[in-house]
């Protein structure tokens, strides 16, 4: 069995399933109001702080909310490990933590006929996928069936990322909610 | 006989013929058509032995409630027990057989169970069968088991191919019931904009109404379903879903609807099951009502049903349940049943109507169509065997004596109607009893509500007890408006002008006649599914059972998989009159979910083979896959035990991992070990509260083996901990370990500490780390590149940062094997090629990856300690002879307080010690030491137990560690453990430190 989280993987179908392989992921702890993360964020790429349940972006960057006190820098795998010393370093002055954690999840895109896509979520996590209450742009920390995820849409696209040691039962779950027999008619 | 009609059935498509099996008989029906309609077409009138006394049993209902016509449905790793013949759809090649029945449904032998129901009365299970006690799990037990139950289970080694979901909704209005009032519902929640769910369990839409008919909004029933639904269909705010039941309701709007997506296509690849998961901000329950049967003698031979089914089946299906069908009822609706078989050119021998005045305008048009009609009477039995061959005509207000014998091929039965307020109470909803209809029905006052004591359940139409058409739509409109107005939508609705209802009360018939002597009583059957008569409900009473649960339970009645949908009221108002009780007074037991029964499948949803539990794999797991690994569960990891080579036992590979790590060069993979970063100004401080031994006090670049105690001072977890700078410390934590102490460093910040500064991160993911070990792991490092790493440059319990084959990476010095040993972290992505070139390094020192067992056994001989080998929730660090790692000096730490108490600082406590068995036999883990003497009990006295067991590869020998009862105090001295086969087995109490006592092999 290859390595998912690492090598990636597709399902096609009407909707498809990729695990997208090494993706650059920054974590990051600190007090959303603290003017450091702020400047430390526009200073890393031109980004800001999202409001709760959401992200920002700014060309391949993009900064989600993972809580009231933490967010998650989504980055090239490649330069991920050079960001979070970077962060880490305008962050030396405030109480802030920030840590390379790119090898500790695997993300995985949906792509499809938009409906379709947000069936396939809806078949593993409680968050409501309908469109008006999963806009582009929200963010879910969420369950997928057993195992922990966060769920965001763009451009019509679903995202998810999960932890890598799950990565094969997210896909094997991805895949199975996204299959063309199973098709819900909901949204 | 019953018969297909040669014209109408609104539900059926007559060109299109469905071959089907029953018990092997070859039969067909039509597209559209159910099991229950099928079967009854071909004149399978008989379809089941009863539940105790093997009765001859046939279709009762036309619905959900069916208690009788339950059957096997398919084969092999398709075959399903206890399926209702009523709600099954027709389709090509189903394959059905009856249950409950031996040797053929035809003649069974368990029907002498009927001739012996004198000696089989309520409760005779508790009576006959207690003694000789152990004739009961012998005798008793079995005989029971074969002679009465329900379908067989599908064979073990049956395994289900199809596939199961879940589906989560979240709506603002949840209406469950697609009939007139369901759809009513809908469309005035539509108004509204809000987001509306309408689920039906049939395949088809409109309830009772297109078969009892009437008008609404000028329109015939059928054709105002049919306009109403193309209108929903076409609004984007809702979404109508048929084949889908209301299973259950639950706090906080949350509810579960059963989908059978494709029971009716076998064969497609579609889920079979859906289970749908909705939040909903208000639900209406259209649920409709049931009629009730009436108790007189002989009301289940076969021939005998309700009388709304009667009139579905000619209707829906054009199926006669008999060229002759006598109507008894207490009602006018039954007389719909009368009217409508009449019109198809049946013959209705008779309504007899227990009511001395009869009925009203259904009445007066029956007598119109020339329709007999008996008044103040009532059926005193039915004749017939395997099926009705006519029935015995008594004065109801009588004994039961025959007054008249009226030839026959089916009786209709009607003995009312209940609402079905199942979901209304499946959370708390309470019911009232109508003194009018005879049912109860949902008390709007104490509805079910949510959190801020708003109701958030309300029943409409026939669920919530109004039986006309005009009423329910009203109802329908009323309720739904101000449903809607709980959760700040608003909607100006009209209720549009329906058939009102027109007819002349009914009378409570609870016993057919009122008099009937005990040879009537003891044939009429309240539960048909469990076998319980009006007799066996009065003898419950009788013997002192005044509580319609516990009645229940002795009885068995409304048990089973119908859960009393037919015989609930008739059961307790036979009650309430044997304890001279009001119905309200004795009520009702108590309706739980599902509704119905829903498979187990759909319950699992996804979670089968692969998807059935997430196994958690690290960055080396393909590798371990190919290499012989047995594995070893931990957690949700999957950790490879041992690497068996090809021809190698379990036991030879442990023993050779071992002694390739002490001899020359081990590998394991560590990678699921916790990593925890705890970050902030207040770090140290809270890391001193977290341990019991001091934290704050080591130095950047250096390593500390830590403990972790609950508040109540027991041991939890252990573990590495690095301090990467001022501000910064890593934890390790056992594998079992990350998450939960994860969480518990947050509860504590979040909790308790809540001002300090501190922040925690689990990265145990982030890294595959890996254990390089033995007297050669120095070279191999050192041959792939890695510097600084000399005993006096990187001295045990120091880490660097640096890099393994060019691969950046973190290195630990420590041990947890005793050998000159280090951890080397890095980011996972990049573990497989870090294991292979180790792998490939390490070539020329027999490099040999280990696995936990092996472990176990190194760490085992240098006497380290297992989070859940020596500790099992119980036992604190001091039971463990780890006082050196409990700081004296801090004011505090979690669980020191606890630790205190005088259970915990006490000598008596037992304590480690290493165990050597006199006869060099291996000790089973977690065998006890006997002492002297019984205890209270009268059971053997104890003095310790072995906690780690191993067979010591170094040694050559077992080495064991175990807890004992002063312990350290006893070296030398021998003591008995227990085997379960009554021997005792003698072992030395030594200490705990078998190999390498100086710890020169990792100080080099």
């Amino acid at each position: 069995m290859s390595d998912i989280a690492r090598d990636g993987a597709r399902a096609a179908g009407s909707v498809t399933v990729d695990s997208l392989g090494p993706q650059g992921m920054i974590s990051v702890r600190a007090k959303m109001d603290d003017p450091a993360l702020a400047s430390a964020l526009t200073e890393l790429g031109g980004l800001s702080v999202p409001g709760p349940l959401s992200m920002s972006r700014s060309g391949e960057m993009a900064v989600l909310w993972m809580g009231p006190d933490e967010v998650m820098v989504l980055c090239a795998y490649n330069a991920a490990q050079l960001l979070s010393e970077k962060l880490s370093a305008s962050l030396s002055g405030a109480h802030a933590l920030a840590a390379n954690v790119s090898d500790a999840r695997a993300m995985f895109r949906l792509t499809g006929p938009e409906n379709e896509v947000r069936e396939a979520l809806a078949k593993l996590t409680p968050a409501d996928c309908a469109p008006d209450a999963l806009p582009e742009g929200r963010v879910r920390r969420t369950r997928l069936a057993q195992v922990a995820g966060a769920i965001w849409i763009e451009e019509g696209a679903a995202n998810v990322i999960a932890f890598r040691s799950g990565a094969d039962y997210v896909f094997g779950l991805l895949k199975t909610a996204a299959a063309d027999s199973a098709r819900v008619g909901y949204f | 006989m019953s018969t297909r009609l040669a014209k109408g059935g609104r539900l059926i498509d007559r060109a299109t013929t469905h071959r089907f099996t029953f018990n092997g008989r070859q039969m067909q029906g039509y597209a559209g058509d159910t099991l229950a309609s099928a079967l009854l077409a071909g004149d399978q009138m008989l379809v089941g032995r009863s539940f105790k006394y093997h009765r001859p049993r046939g279709i009762v209902a036309s619905g959900a409630e069916e208690p009788n016509a339950l059957v096997g449905l398919g084969s092999g790793n398709t075959f399903e027990p206890n399926q209702r013949v009523t709600v099954t759809e027709l389709f090509d090649g189903l394959e059905a057989q009856s249950q409950n029945h031996w040797p053929s449904l035809e003649f069974d032998v368990g029907a002498i169970n009927a001739k012996l129901s004198r000696f089989l009365p309520a409760g005779f299970y508790y009576k006959t069968f207690i003694h000789p006690r152990p004739f009961w799990k012998h005798v008793y037990e079995p005989f029971i088991r074969k002679s009465a139950g329900l379908g067989k289970a599908p064979d073990k080694e049956a395994r289900d191919p199809d596939t199961y979901e879940h589906f989560y909704a979240h709506v603002d209005v949840l209406v469950i019931g697609g009939g007139v009032a369901g759809l009513q519902a809908a469309k005035v929640a539509a108004q509204s904009g809000g987001k509306v769910l309408l689920i039906e369990q049939n395949a088809h839409w409109g309830g009772r109404a297109p078969v009892d008919g009437g008008t609404v909004d000028g329109a015939e029933a059928d054709a105002w379903v049919s306009a109403t639904l193309e209108e929903l269909e076409g609004m984007a705010n809702v979404t109508l879903r048929a084949r889908t039941m209301g299973a259950g309701l639950y706090d906080h709007g949350y509810a579960t609807a059963y989908e059978r997506v494709s029971d009716h296509a076998p064969g497609s690849d579609a889920p079979r099951h859906r289970l749908w998961r909705i939040r909903a901000g208000q639900i209406v329950t259209a649920t409709g009502a049931i009629e009730r049967p009436l108790s007189f003698a002989g009301n289940d031979i076969p021939g005998v049903m309700l009388a709304s089914a009667a009139r579905d089946f000619a209707v829906n299906y054009a199926v006669s349940p008999g060229d002759r069908t006598v109507v008894v009822t207490n009602n006018d609706d039954a007389y719909r049943t009368a009217l409508a078989l009449k019109s198809l050119g049946l013959s209705v021998p008779a309504v007899i109507d227990a009511r001395a005045n009869g009925g009203g305008a259904l009445m007066a048009e029956a007598e119109a169509q020339g329709i007999r009609v008996l008044k103040g009477k009532g059926i005193a039995k039915v004749q017939g065997g395997a099926r009705v061959t006519g029935v015995e005509i008594c004065a109801q207000a009588g004994e039961g004596a025959t007054q008249e014998t009226i030839a026959c091929d089916a009786v209709a039965m009607s003995g009312g109607w209940s609402p079905v307020v199942h979901l209304w109470s499946h959370i708390g909803g309470k019911l009232t009893w109508d003194e009018t209809e005879n049912f109860f029905r949902p008390d709007p006052e104490r509805a079910p509500i949510t959190h801020d004591g708003s109701a958030i359940v309300t029943a409409v139409g026939a669920a919530n007890g109004h039986l006309g058409l005009s009423e329910i739509v009203s109802d329908a409109t009323s309720g739904t408006t101000s449903a809607l107005k709980r959760i700040g939508l608003s909607v100006d609705a009209a209720a549009p002008e329906a058939s009102p209802r027109d007819e002349a009360p009914m009378e409570p018939v609870w016993l057919m006649p009122q008099g009937a002597k005990r040879a009537l009583r003891a044939k009429a059957w309240l539960d048909f599914q469990n076998d319980v008569k009006v007799t066996d409900v009065q003898l419950a009473a009788q013997e002192g059972y005044v509580s319609v649960e516990h009645t229940k339970r002795y009885t068995t009645l409304g048990m089973a998989t119908d859960q009393g949908k037919l015989s609930n009221i008739n059961g307790l108002a036979i009650l309430s009159q044997a304890l001279g009780e009001g119905i309200p007074q004795v009520g009702t037991t108590t309706f739980r979910p599902p509704y119905t029964p829903i498979s187990l499948a759909s319950i699992a949803g996804e979670a089968k083979g692969e998807l059935f539990q997430p196994i958690r794999r690290t960055a080396l797991h393909s590798w371990h896959e190919e290499n012989g690994a047995e594995w070893e569960p931990v957690g949700h990891w999957r950790r490879p035990f041992a690497y068996r080579k090809p021809g190698e036992s379990t036991h030879d590979a442990v023993t050779r991992e071992c002694v390739a790590t002490r001899e020359s060069l081990g590998l394991l993979d560590a990678s699921t070990l916790g990593k925890i970063l705890v970050k902030g100004p207040d770090a140290g401080r809270f890391m001193d509260m977290l341990y019991t031994n001091m934290m704050s006090s080591l130095k950047p670049g250096f390593c500390r083996y830590g403990l972790m105690c609950s508040e109540n001072g027991f041991l939890m977890d252990d573990g590495v901990v690095a301090r990467i700078d001022e501000d910064t410390f890593l934890c390790h934590t056992t594998t079992g370990g990350a998450e939960r102490i994860h969480a518990h460093m947050e509860e504590w910040l979040q909790t308790e500490w809540w001002d300090w500064k501190v922040w925690v991160l689990n990265v145990t993911e982030q890294y595959t780390q890996i254990g390089v070990v033995g007297p050669k792991s120095r070279a191999v490092l050192e041959k792939l590149g890695t510097e600084g790493i000399g005993k006096d440059d990187l001295p045990f319990m120091r880490w660097i940062d640096g890099n393994v084959g060019g691969i950046p990476a973190r290195i630990f010095r420590i041990s947890f094997s005793g050998e000159l040993s280090f951890e080397i972290a890095v980011a996972a992505n990049r573990g497989r090629e870090l294991w292979g070139k180790l792998i490939e390094a390490g070539q020329e020192f027999n490099v040999t990856p280990y696995g936990t067992e092996a472990m176990h056994v190194l760490r085992a001989e240098k006497g380290f300690i297992m989070i859940g080998e020596e500790t099992d929730g119980t036992i604190i660090p001091q039971d463990l002879g780890l006082h050196w790692a409990i700081s004296k000096k801090k004011e505090d730490y979690i669980g020191k307080r606890a630790q205190e108490r005088s259970f915990m600082d006490n000598p008596e406590r037992w304590q480690l010690v290493g165990l050597e068995t006199t006869d060099g036999s291996k000790l089973p883990d977690g065998a006890y030491a006997v002492a002297p003497g019984n205890n209270a009990n009268g059971q053997v006295n104890t003095q310790g137990r072995v906690t780690s067991s191993y067979h010591s590869a170094a040694l050559g020998r077992p080495i064991a560690m175990g807890l004992v009862h002063n312990g350290p105090d006893r070296m030398g001295e021998v003591i008995e453990f227990a085997m379960t086969d009554g021997s005792r087995v003698p072992a030395k109490i030594t200490g705990t430190i078998f190999f390498d006592p100086e710890g020169e092999k990792q100080n080099v």
